[in-house]
């Protein structure tokens, strides 16, 4: 099984998914970073998908439960760096993925958390 | 048919290594980025159906032509349970599982062929084609 190293930025973790993951993986993943948000008392979360080639419904579902998740222990999370063909594909897939927040990158990702967080504050 | 190719569908590491082989295809046949991506997704949807509700199975990856179209073929074979209501199954959101729901639904939507044959006690086989533009 592969883990996926957790980088913490002042409050703010990040992830970057750069391998093709298998579904244990995955689940590893949602679980290691629930547990990091506590550890660290992070207030946000950015993953990065810029080199993820495909989203199915697994990792889709992985995306929305990390979000759910972490807005639960007090955290934002933020999706970056999604590529074109996978937006168009998820989408066809019908899978929209409502409750997740996106950008279009790392920069714009932590941009948008610091918006976030200064209206809700 | 030109040559194909056989996978194992039976650990997760197999859905893995289903999605890359489906990938290096759709580019030697020469489909688009985006409908590589959607073959593949299609093909991680489908090899994962096979192993959580087939209990396992079989990829079998196939490059296919039409005059001077050529496309990829997939079938995805399992011998697990079947499916009772074929119909059922193909709507979105329906799922014996833990899943969303839209493993088979939604792979249909993004391939140009799809071909479902189950029945209760037989197995079940999938297969499905996306022909480059």
């Amino acid at each position: 099984m592969d883990r996926v190293p957790i980088l913490k930025l002042g409050d703010i973790l990040i992830i970057s998914i750069q391998i093709d993951l298998d579904d244990q993986s995955v689940l590893a993943l949602q679980e290691d970073l629930a547990d990091s948000v506590v550890t660290h008392g992070a207030r946000g979360v950015i993953i990065d998908i810029t080199a993820v080639e495909i989203v199915d419904s697994f990792i889709g579902r992985m995306l929305a439960t990390i979000a759910a998740t972490s807005r639960l222990l007090d955290a934002q999370t933020v999706v970056v760096g999604m590529r074109p063909a996978v937006a168009i594909t998820l989408v066809e897939l019908g899978l929209s993925l409502g409750g997740v927040r996106t950008a279009l990158n790392l920069e714009k990702g932590i941009a948008l958390l610091d918006h976030v967080r200064g209206a809700t504050s | 048919m030109t040559g194909g190719w056989e996978l194992p569908i039976a650990s997760n590491s197999d859905v893995v290594m289903v999605r890359q082989r489906v990938r290096s295809v759709a580019v030697e046949v020469g489909l688009s980025l985006i409908d590589q991506t959607k073959v593949v997704t299609a093909a991680s949807e489908l090899a994962r159906n096979a192993l959580v509700y087939g209990g396992g199975g079989l990829a079998r990856i196939e490059i296919v032509e039409n005059g001077a179209r050529r496309g990829l073929k997939l079938t995805f074979s399992d011998e697990g349970p079947g499916i009772p209501d074929i119909e059922q199954a193909l709507t979105d959101g329906w799922t014996t599982g833990t899943g969303l729901g839209l493993g088979l639904s939604g792979s249909r939507r993004l391939v140009d062929e799809f071909d479902l044959v189950s029945a209760p006690g037989k197995g079940t086989t999938v297969t499905v084609t996306k022909w480059a533009r």
